[in-house]
């Protein structure tokens, strides 16, 4: 070996290296400039009444309880919706039909989904259950939303599945016990934490979806739990609050852009937890 | 003891088991990966109540043979079985044949411990519920009665309701053991139960072994030559999808009637 070219190959590794660290920087500057902007402004915003009272008139005070209280709901049912068809779609994928050509076309299908624009999502929702019926309402809105979770959750359900070991399907049948049986008493059981991080990780992505509610749940400026009708939520709250030419109703925004951003953040770190959890198991 | 040339290349030599002592029959069975041809013609006699056992180097399709068995591998598209084996009268490769049923009386334990995640009684209790409606002492004594059997009871006689998988990897295996005998099959098939674990847990499996032969017919895979002229009654030498000599495991080992195995027990290659 020269010194010439080793010298050459030592600089090179330290200058890939600086540029690593100084690239990650940038977008360390990004993320702490948004995270700051977010808590200096939300704080101010915190107080009891932003979880007591429902959206004001401008210059009335006023809280976010109906979008609060409307976005749960909503997530929550998308959730029920998303899980349901999701983790069915995924263990069909890895358990039953993953190898046929219909699978690779299911499975590319959800692919494209995966990452299909969320307005489209509620332009869809809008054509299919607003429109025919005239009206928005919440169940719309948390139709749109289960769709964009159904993908990341089939999605997960798949990977997991096909992570546990052959040999656990194997002792299974070794058994006598059929696959059905095996599915749900020992894959499910076996990749739950898995199962779980993927759920969690699909609540953090529609959690703060603006684009699907616009067409679908619209806003409601009172306190409502009745999904029939159009229904408060954050998103599109925090939306028409930021644009608007009141102050007070600006903070409000900022409060609600807090509140999901606190939200997404404690969902992300519990589902880190979980997937760490199931990695030691 | 007949010797035949079965094949071009290699000298055989198998030998007979009474045909009253036979549990599982063996008859001229081929087995295929897709195109890959990977047992060609074998015929071995299992012993009623015997423990086999089935050495070779890697890839000469012992592990193969002993999946045909329980037809583990009808659950891979691709993979196929011609021929007969014969147990207790019935051919396990026909049609018609429930894969459940054979599989309860056809037990396996795998050279990893598998068990399931769930507390070491649903463990043992898990095939049982399976096929038995059994009252809760029932199940009770059962379970107690597999882990005896596993010689692992004293272990965990206490911690029933702990998880399986908080045991050591010695007594994970004895779990699944205590798993598959407890659904009582007729038969259980070991592939390299020990490979994975410790020399004390593997004596420990050993003595297991060969007390479950009394009520179980047992044919066994494994690496370890010590460990199948230890515990086993026959002894199969397989080489590239062919079974080169079968005979009493004393004889086998003493004096191998072929070239092949002389060479292969006495570590010429492998």
């Amino acid at each position: 070996m020269n010194a010439a070219k080793l010298l050459r190959r030592k600089v090179g590794d330290v200058a890939f290296k600086v540029f690593c660290v100084v690239v990650t920087g940038f977008a360390l500057m990004a993320l702490t400039a948004i995270l700051w902007s977010l808590l200096s402004q939300g704080a101010m915003a915190l107080s009891p009444n932003l979880f007591t009272q429902s959206t004001p008139a401008p210059g009335s005070p006023g809280g976010l309880a109906n979008a609060i209280v409307g976005s749960l709901m909503m997530c929550v049912l998308a959730m029920v919706l998303a899980v349901t068809v999701g983790v069915l779609a995924g263990t069909w994928l890895a358990e039953y039909g993953g190898r046929s050509a219909y699978g690779a076309v299911v499975r590319f299908l959800n692919d494209v989904l995966l990452s299909a624009p969320s307005i489209l999502v509620g332009l869809f929702v809008y054509e299919m259950l607003v429109a025919p019926f005239h009206g928005f309402s919440g169940f719309a809105g948390a139709v749109a939303l289960a769709l964009l979770a159904v993908p990341v959750i089939t999605r997960t359900t798949e990977d997991v599945l096909l992570l546990q070991a052959a040999t656990l399907r194997e002792a299974g049948v070794a058994l006598g016990a059929p696959l059905s049986y095996i599915i749900r008493q020992i894959l499910w059981r076996s990749a739950r934490s898995g199962l779980l991080t993927g759920a969690l990780l699909a609540f953090a992505r529609i959690s703060g979806e603006t684009a699907p509610l616009l067409f679908t749940a619209l806003n409601n400026q009172f306190f409502s739990v009745d999904l029939r009708h159009p229904t408060a939520n954050l998103p599109v709250v925090i939306f028409n609050f930021a644009l608007s030419a009141y102050d007070d109703w600006r903070r409000l925004a900022w409060g609600g852009a807090l509140l999901i951003a606190g939200t997404v953040l404690t969902v992300t770190v519990v589902a880190r937890i979980v997937a760490k959890e199931q990695r030691r198991s | 003891m007949n010797s035949v040339n079965q094949m071009e290349v290699f000298e055989t030599s198998i030998a007979d088991v009474d045909r009253a002592e036979i549990k599982i029959d063996v008859r001229n069975l081929d087995f295929f990966y897709g195109k890959s041809h990977a047992l060609k013609s074998i015929s071995i006699p299992i012993a009623r109540n015997h423990i086999t056992a089935l050495i070779g180097p890697s890839g000469c399709g012992k592990s193969t043979l002993l999946r045909t068995l329980n037809r583990m591998y009808a659950l891979y598209p691709g993979q196929r079985a011609e021929g007969e084996i014969i147990l207790d009268g019935e051919n396990v490769l026909g049609p018609g044949v429930d894969l459940a049923k054979l599989r309860a009386r056809v037990g396996m334990v795998f050279q990893k411990p598998t068990p399931f995640p769930m507390s070491v009684y649903d463990n043992v209790a898990f095939g049982v519920r399976l096929y038995e409606n059994l009252s809760r002492s029932d199940m009770d004594a059962r379970v107690e009665e597999a882990l005896t059997r596993a010689a692992l009871w004293g272990e965990v006689k206490d911690n029933l309701k702990g998880p399986g998988l908080g045991l050591s990897g010695g007594q994970q295996q004895r779990l699944c053991v205590a798993r598959g005998v407890a659904v009582r099959p007729e038969v259980l098939l070991l592939d390299e139960p020990t490979s994975a674990l410790d020399p004390i847990s593997s004596a420990k499996l050993e003595e297991t072994v060969t007390q479950l032969k009394s009520d179980h017919t047992i044919v066994i895979v494994t690496h370890n030559l010590g460990q199948a002229a230890r515990v086993s009654d026959y002894t199969g030498f397989m080489y590239l999808g062919q079974l080169i000599e079968f005979g009493k495991t004393d004889e086998v080992f003493t004096r191998p009637a072929t070239r092949k195995t002389s060479d292969y027990i006495t570590g010429r290659f492998g």
